[in-house]
């Protein structure tokens, strides 16, 4: 029986039931990112103090449930779907196991609602790092578990079926780069997962009354192997979609498997230290113990990251100059499809992740400098740097992908598309910058009101932090503009766009014909051959453009981490 | 022809490397080491490090712990809250207790003088952020944390609460005055 049907425009073949498990998975993150987005709203124009728009019970609830179904429900939830098109259809092979997929899918659905029906009730505004001892309802705890047991089940089928693609030897050699990195997410996924369970199972025990304590900092310890680790899952994730889009646009290949595949061998062994950034300025843990780990052992994950982002943008440039983009330094990156929301999303959360999520996310986990910016609003800024850009963003530009070829329907309003990813990417960055300037300043992080009404002291900002956070929510609004503008994009095209025909060319469905449904009419697809082979330019810089952009994110970092350095050595001499 | 392809050469391990990326992979590894050594660097020449001096405790040792040293050293109250304003003498131990949804009591210090600073929470999480200074630390219940800190500019200081522990926890502000 053919259950097999392939893409016409990409040459993707999708097996049935991974084809439905993608969608169903791709809709699910797309309406919890439209929660969190809603959400945003709340948290941002309280923040921004002039307007002050929640009162504090709501906007600690508003937040508590922003930051779960962004970080957690979210992303999650997509990349479920990008582990099974990098199983299922990047290797041509059917999906191990589909009917234990769809009930991890039940259970993460099931565990979402629930903590999402937990935090609403009103009694489990905890933050979503839910730090004992302040306890929320037992179906809060209960709901995290019950998603995270979901998407293991997710990381088993698609570790099933990489094991059925070899067995029934659907590619030739070795698996492809994307799928590589899809795998190293896996592994960072399980870990992760594994850290969650042995933390939030005890916690779930306590809070029905089963454990009457819980040591606090053993659960921040812990946690943390849950909460940062869970953001590296996107990490690995997002770089390999880096990796799938410069090859789908440009036709671009890996400037070098080795160095590329063990960029992602780093990130298994050391990205998971970095959980230690949280706890820098804890009581109890020693100094070789933070330096060891907040260093992810001597920065090689950092390395990793540096590697990715001479390796993405390179193997791009090195294919746009083999297409005759050749003049000066940066006519392959002029000329690149800036209209196509695919690229600019991309290119957008490439520079954003790595010029400002990775530089602040470095210089805030050193272990000493952290304490002039642990638990400020420097905090979220970095990470809306690289969730809520590096990895939202490039889902987004995923997705305006996916809508053509796994979902055949043309886009909704392709202007708009068009758009989406300068208007969110502007927006956030005007957040992000202004956010991390208040954080300098001192503001604090999960805080309902900078003026302090009603405290029996009293504080007073300086005006330029009211200043900061005032043009931080204004970006901030102007990036949750960008993120309804994704939203209306993608549910448009799936309610109202156009069903493609077989042949309706990939990027030029835009426009595209009404036509048929889906037909399943392959019965195997053909074997995944190996790449062309390519000469190796060993001696020459290929990629001089990819080169100087590398070393200018490269004095960025050493600037401004020696100017964190200089604000520290300024504050009281501790020891 | 692409990164979704397996690699060209079955054997892709030993397919040589071009110079761009030795280059650049050389570049960033020192960057990193750089920024590995920076951290013991400072611990031996920086002045800015967290000690970790930290003891096992709970509410009713700390609270009697910091009730002793309010006893010893109270040199008056503070008006508008009612809490009591401290002063030690210089290199003593000195003890602050975070909880709902205070911290206390209001510590006066003398410039230039170095205090070994006692930081605990008798109930949920806090966070220690004294401002403007910009010095933020992790108050953890159970834990009791022993700080050396010697204030080198004086005035007003104020610990503004940057861990959320419930719905007053933007009223929980402390002080220390530094002469």
């Amino acid at each position: 029986m053919a259950q097999f049907r392939v893409c016409p425009d990409s040459g993707f073949y999708f097996d049935k039931s991974a084809e439905s498990l993608m969608k169903v998975n791709a809709v699910a993150g797309v309406v919890f990112l439209l929660i969190a987005g809603l959400l945003a709203l709340g948290v941002i124009l309280t923040r921004w103090q002039e307007v002050h728009l929640l009162p504090a019970d709501l906007f600690y609830q508003v937040l508590t449930a922003h930051g779960i179904n962004a970080l957690i429900f979210w992303v999650i939830f997509f990349e479920m779907a990008v582990l099974y098109f990098a199983s299922s259809t990047l290797l041509r092979t059917r999906l191990a196991a589909p009917r234990w997929a769809w009930a991890g899918f039940a259970l993460m659905i099931i565990g979402a609602v629930m903590n999402n029906i937990a935090v609403l009730q009103g009694n489990s505004s905890v933050m979503m790092t839910s730090y004992v001892p302040m306890q929320a309802a037992p179906h809060f705890y209960l709901g995290l578990i019950l998603f995270a047991v979901g998407a293991l089940i997710g990381c088993f089928v698609f570790l099933g079926t990489l094991v059925i693609a070899k067995d029934d030897n659907t590619y030739d050699g070795s698996i492809p780069l994307v799928v590589f990195g899809a795998l190293t997410a896996t592994i960072i996924a399980i870990f992760t997962i594994a850290s969650g369970a042995i933390i939030l199972v005890p916690t779930f025990l306590w809070s029905i009354g089963y454990i009457n304590h819980i040591d606090a900092e053993m659960y921040r310890i812990i946690w943390w192997a849950l909460g940062h680790s869970s953001q590296q899952i996107n990490v690995a994730a997002h770089v390999s979609i880096w990796y799938l889009i410069t090859g789908i646009l440009f036709g671009a290949r890996p400037m070098s498997e080795k160095v590329s595949r063990f960029a992602f061998l780093l990130y298994i062994f050391f990205l998971q230290l970095a959980s230690a950034h949280h706890i820098l300025v804890d009581p109890g843990v020693s100094s070789e113990w933070k330096i060891f780990n907040t260093s992810y052992a001597m920065y090689l994950a950092v390395l990793a990251s540096m590697i990715h982002g001479l390796t993405v943008p390179g193997a791009m440039e090195v294919a746009q100059r083999s297409k005759g983009y050749t003049k000066g330094l940066f006519e392959w990156l002029r000329k690149a499809p800036w209209g196509n929301p695919t690229f600019s999303g991309f290119f957008f959360a490439l520079i954003i992740f790595g010029f400002i999520g990775g530089i602040t996310g470095v210089v805030m986990g050193t272990e000493q400098i952290n304490l002039i910016i642990h638990n400020t609003i420097y905090v979220p800024a970095h990470f809306h740097a690289t969730v809520a850009v590096g990895t939202t963003l490039t889902f987004m530009a995923l997705t305006y992908l996916l809508i053509p070829v796994l979902f055949r329907r043309a886009l909704f309003l392709p202007w708009m598309a068009k758009l989406q990813p300068y208007v969110f990417s502007l927006g956030m960055t005007i957040m992000i910058l202004f956010l991390l300037g208040a954080g300098t300043l001192g503001v604090s992080r999960r805080h309902w009101d900078m003026d302090f009404t009603g405290a029996a002291l009293s504080f007073d900002y300086p005006g330029t932090a009211y200043m900061m956070m005032a043009v931080g929510a204004i970006g901030g609004v102007l990036g949750i503009v960008g993120g309804a503008m994704f939203l209306i994009v993608t549910v448009g095209s799936l309610l109202f766009g156009k069903k493609l025909e077989p042949s309706a060319g990939l990027f030029q469905g835009f426009c595209g014909i009404p036509l048929a449904d889906s037909v399943y009419d392959v019965e195997q697809p053909p074997r995944l051959e190996r790449a062309a082979p390519a000469e190796h330019h060993v001696d020459g810089f290929e990629a001089p453009g990819t080169f100087v952009l590398a070393l200018a994110l490269l004095v960025c970092f050493v600037v401004y981490y020696a100017i964190n350095w200089d604000y520290l050595a300024s504050v009281w001499p501790m020891g | 022809m692409s990164s979704f392809q397996p690699p060209a050469d079955r054997i892709w391990w030993n397919v040589p490397v071009g110079k761009q990326e030795i280059v650049w992979t050389g570049i960033a590894l020192v960057w990193c080491l750089i920024m590995f050594f920076m951290m013991p660097y400072w611990h031996v020449y920086g002045k800015q490090n967290l000690s970790t001096e930290a003891y096992q405790t709970n509410a009713e040792k700390y609270t009697e712990a910091v009730e002793a040293f309010v006893a010893e050293y109270q040199t008056g109250v503070d008006e508008q809250s009612g809490i009591p304003i401290v002063t030690p003498p210089a290199g003593s131990d000195i003890y602050m207790l975070g909880r709902l949804w205070q911290w206390y009591p209001i510590i006066e210090l003398e410039k230039g003088q170095s205090y070994r600073l006692h930081l605990s929470s008798i109930d949920w999480q806090h966070g220690f952020s004294l401002q403007p200074v910009n010095i933020n630390l992790q108050v953890v219940p159970g834990y009791e944390m022993v700080i050396n800190v010697a204030p080198d500019t004086s005035g007003e200081f104020t610990v503004v609460c940057n861990e959320y522990c419930g719905i007053g926890h933007h009223t929980m502000l402390g002080k220390i005055y530094v002469k």
